[in-house]
C-alpha cells in the first residue's frame, strides 16, 4: 500500500472544563494513518476514543497539537471550513444509524449532495448508485422505520459514500446489530476498503476490531498499543454462518 | 440560487411531515391577516358609502349661513347676528364667477295636510336652482319653473317619504295639499336619496318657490334669507368660489378691513374631511387590533419553531455532522418559518376576502379592496416569518453537532 499519510496527529490533547475540574480526554496523542488503511480504534468507554473520533472527523477541535489531514493543518480551521471538509472529504457512519425520520432512504442518502449544491437529477442518480452499492436497490422509497436495523445501517453507509469521501469514519457501526448483520456490515466496509477508501472504525468489541488491518487501543486518553494484524475476512465468515431465515 | 432551489424543498418536506401542526401554527397569521383584510376592506367600503352619501347633498356645495352676535360676552348661535338678505343672493349671483348656481333657502317644520291625513315635515322655500345644487332628480312630474318661482305660485315638489305618508299608492301629481293653511298643487315627486350619513331621511321634504314660502309661511318678510346654497363650477373650483364669496359678501355687508365676517361659509369638502377622519380613526383602531393578532401569530410561529428545533435536535446534528454549513441550516429553518407564515398569509387573504364580501353584503356597502393591501398583507406575513423565524433558525444552526447527535 502507498505510504501517503491521510491523517497525521502530533501531540493532540483535548481538555474539557467540567465545572471546577479539568477533564483530560486526550493526552498527547500522536498517530499516523496512511491512505488505504482500515483501522480499528478500541477502548472502553471513557477512554477517549470518541473524542479522538470527533477530532479525526473534524466535528471537534483539539485543545493543542497538530492535525494534518492530507498534509493540511486542520486543527485550527474555522467552523465553515471544517463543515466543508466534512462534506467533501469525510463519510460518517454514526452510532445508532442517525437517519432522518419519515424521509425515504433515497432522500437520506442524497442529503450530503443537497448541501454540496449538486443538481436534483445528479443527486437522485448518485443516491441510487450508492444504495445499489450497499445492496439496497429497490428500497429507495422506504422510510427508516420500514427498514431493518441492518438495512438502516446500510443506508447510513450509502449516505457516507455518496459524496465520494477519501475517509470513512464509523462510530460503533455494529452497536445495535446482531452478529450476522454485524459481519454483513463489516463485509460492506471491507469491500469499500478494497476500493481504496481509508476506513477508521471505533468500537469497544474485539470481535469487530478483528476485521481491521490495524488495531489501536486507547486508554485514559493515551494510545496503549498500536499493532498491525491480518484481518478476518467477513465474506468468508458469512459463508461459514448458518443462513438466516428469510 | 442553486442553494435556494435545493433548500426550499427541504423546508417544504419538513412542514409536510407535520401537516396538522403546520396548519395550527399558521392559524395566528391566518387570523391576523384575515382580520387585517376585513378591517381594511370594510373601512374602504364604509368610506365609499360615506362619500356616496355626502354626494347626495350635492358635490361642489358651499353653504353660506348668517353670522352670530356677541352680547355681554355670550355668543349667540347662527342667525343671532346680521341676517342674510335677498340682495346678498343677487350679489353672489353677479360677483362669484366660480359659482354655477346660487339659491336662497329657507325652511320650517310644519304640518302638511291632505284631506283627513297629515304629516309633519320640513318645508323648503327656494328657487329651481336648489334642485341642481342639491343634485335632486325628478321621479314623476316636474320641478317648479322660473316664472312660478318669481310669481310666487302655489306649487310644490314633494319627497318620496311624504308621498308614502300622505298618498300611499295613489298618484300625488295634481293633488292639492295644505301647507300651513295654504293650498298648494303638487307638480312633481323627487327621486329618492335615502338616509343621510347622520341617518336622517332626506326624502322627507316639501319644496316650494322661495317667494311663495316667504309670503305664506313667514310673516311677509321678503328680504331676509335663512341660508344661501352655492354650487361651484367644479370640485376644484370650490375653494376659489369660497374666496370669491368671502370678498363679495364682505363688500356687500360693507365690512372694513380688520372686522370679522358677519356670516359663515362652509363647504362640503370640509364636512366630508371631518367625517372621513372619524371613519379613519375607527379603521385605524381596528387595524391596530389586527396588528396585535399578527404579532401574536408571529410569536406562535416562533414558539413552534423553537419546539421544532428542540425536537429535531438529532436531525440538525446529522445535517451539521455530514457537513451542512451553518448558513444552510439557518436558511432551511428560516424558510420553514417563512413558508408557514406566508402560507398562513395566503389563507388569511382568502379568509379575509371571503369575510369582507360577506360583511359588505350584510352591511349593504360595496366590497372594496385595493390590490395594494393584498400585497401588503402578504408582505407582512412573509416578514413575520423572517423576524420570528430567525431566532429559532439561528439556534438550530449554532448547535454543536456532537451534542446534538447524542440528544435523546
Amino acid at each position: 500500500m502507498a505510504s501517503e499519510h491521510v491523517i497525521e496527529l502530533t501531540d493532540i490533547t483535548k481538555t474539557y472544563a467540567a465545572g471546577e475540574l479539568e477533564v483530560h480526554a486526550l493526552r498527547a496523542v500522536t498517530l499516523v494513518i496512511d491512505k488505504g488503511e482500515m483501522v480499528a480504534i478500541m477502548g472502553p468507554s471513557g477512554s477517549g476514543k470518541s473524542t479522538l473520533m470527533n477530532i479525526l472527523g473534524c466535528l471537534d477541535r483539539p485543545t493543542s497539537g497538530s492535525y494534518l489531514f492530507e498534509g493540511r493543518e486542520v486543527a485550527t480551521l474555522a467552523k465553515p471550513d471544517l463543515s466543508a471538509l466534512r462534506l467533501t472529504a469525510f463519510g460518517f457512519v454514526f452510532q445508532g444509524f442517525q437517519l432522518i425520520a419519515r424521509t425515504s432512504a433515497l432522500d437520506n442518502v442524497a442529503l450530503p449532495l443537497v448541501y454540496a449544491d449538486v443538481g436534483a437529477k445528479e443527486r437522485t442518480e448518485r443516491a441510487r448508485e450508492a444504495l445499489a452499492r450497499v445492496g439496497l436497490a429497490g428500497r429507495e422509497h422506504h422510510s427508516p422505520t420500514q427498514l431493518s436495523g441492518g438495512e438502516q445501517q446500510r443506508v447510513a453507509i450509502a449516505r457516507a459514500l455518496v459524496n465520494r469521501p477519501r475517509l470513512i469514519l464509523a462510530d460503533e457501526p455494529t452497536g445495535a446489530l446482531d452478529t450476522r448483520t454485524s459481519v454483513e456490515v463489516l463485509g460492506l466496509l471491507q469491500s469499500l476498503h478494497a476500493t481504496g477508501i481509508t476506513i477508521v472504525i471505533v468500537t469497544h468489541e474485539p470481535d469487530i476490531a478483528a476485521y481491521a488491518g490495524r488495531r489501536i487501543v486507547v486508554r485514559d486518553g493515551r494510545i496503549l498499543s498500536d499493532e498491525r494484524q491480518s484481518p478476518r475476512d467477513a465474506a468468508a465468515d458469512l459463508l461459514a454462518m448458518p443462513a438466516k431465515a428469510a | 440560487m442553486s442553494t435556494l432551489t435545493t433548500i426550499v424543498p427541504l423546508a417544504f418536506g419538513a412542514l409536510g411531515r407535520n401537516r396538522m401542526r403546520s396548519l395550527l401554527t399558521s392559524l395566528g397569521v391566518i387570523i391576523g391577516v384575515g382580520a387585517l383584510i376585513v378591517t381594511v376592506s370594510s373601512g374602504e367600503g364604509s368610506k365609499a358609502v360615506l362619500v356616496e352619501q355626502l354626494a347626495t347633498l350635492g358635490t361642489n356645495l358651499i353653504i353660506v349661513l348668517p353670522g352670530s352676535s356677541t352680547q355681554g360676552g355670550a355668543r349667540g348661535g347662527s342667525g343671532s347676528g346680521r341676517l342674510l338678505t335677498h340682495s346678498d343672493v343677487l350679489a353672489v349671483l353677479k360677483g362669484v364667477t366660480a359659482a354655477r348656481y346660487a339659491a336662497p333657502v329657507d325652511r320650517t317644520v310644519t304640518q302638511v295636510v291632505l284631506d283627513n291625513q297629515n304629516w309633519l315635515t320640513t318645508v323648503y322655500g327656494s328657487t329651481p336652482e336648489f334642485f341642481a345644487i342639491r343634485e335632486w332628480a325628478i321621479e314623476r312630474g316636474r320641478f317648479f319653473n322660473g316664472s312660478e318661482a318669481d310669481s310666487g305660485a302655489k306649487v310644490c315638489v314633494i319627497g318620496r317619504s311624504v308621498v308614502a305618508q300622505l298618498f300611499g299608492a295613489s298618484d300625488p301629481l295634481g293633488q292639492v295639499v295644505r301647507v300651513k293653511a295654504m293650498p298648494c298643487v303638487i307638480v312633481g315627486v323627487l327621486a329618492g336619496k335615502g338616509q343621510s350619513s347622520q341617518g336622517q331621511d332626506q326624502d322627507d321634504l316639501v319644496v316650494m318657490p322661495w317667494v311663495t314660502f316667504k309670503s305664506r309661511m313667514m310673516s311677509q318678510d321678503r328680504i331676509h334669507v335663512g341660508s344661501i346654497l352655492v354650487s361651484a363650477t367644479s370640485p376644484e373650483e370650490v375653494s376659489h368660489a369660497q374666496t370669491q364669496l368671502l370678498g363679495v359678501l364682505r363688500q356687500e355687508h360693507r365690512l372694513t378691513e380688520g372686522t370679522l365676517d358677519d356670516f359663515t361659509v362652509r363647504n362640503l369638502a370640509d364636512l366630508a374631511a371631518t367625517q372621513e377622519k372619524a371613519a379613519d380613526a375607527q379603521t385605524g383602531m381596528l387595524r391596530n387590533v389586527a396588528a396585535v393578532s399578527l404579532l401574536v401569530g408571529g410569536i406562535g410561529i416562533m414558539n413552534i419553531m423553537l419546539v421544532s428545533v428542540t425536537e429535531r435536535t438529532r436531525e440538525i446534528g446529522i445535517r451539521l455532522a455530514i457537513g451542512a454549513s451553518e448558513g444552510k441550516v439557518l436558511l432551511q429553518f428560516l424558510l420553514e418559518a417563512v413558508v408557514l407564515s406566508a402560507a398562513g398569509g395566503l389563507l388569511g387573504i382568502a379568509l379575509g376576502v371571503g369575510g369582507s364580501i360577506a360583511l359588505a353584503s350584510a352591511m349593504g356597502w360595496p366590497f372594496v379592496l385595493t390590490p395594494f393591501w393584498i400585497f401588503i398583507a402578504f408582505g407582512i406575513s412573509m416578514a413575520i416569518g423572517v423576524v420570528f423565524g430567525f431566532y429559532p433558525a439561528r439556534k438550530a444552526a449554532r448547535m454543536n453537532p456532537i451534542d446534538a447527535l447524542r440528544f435523546e
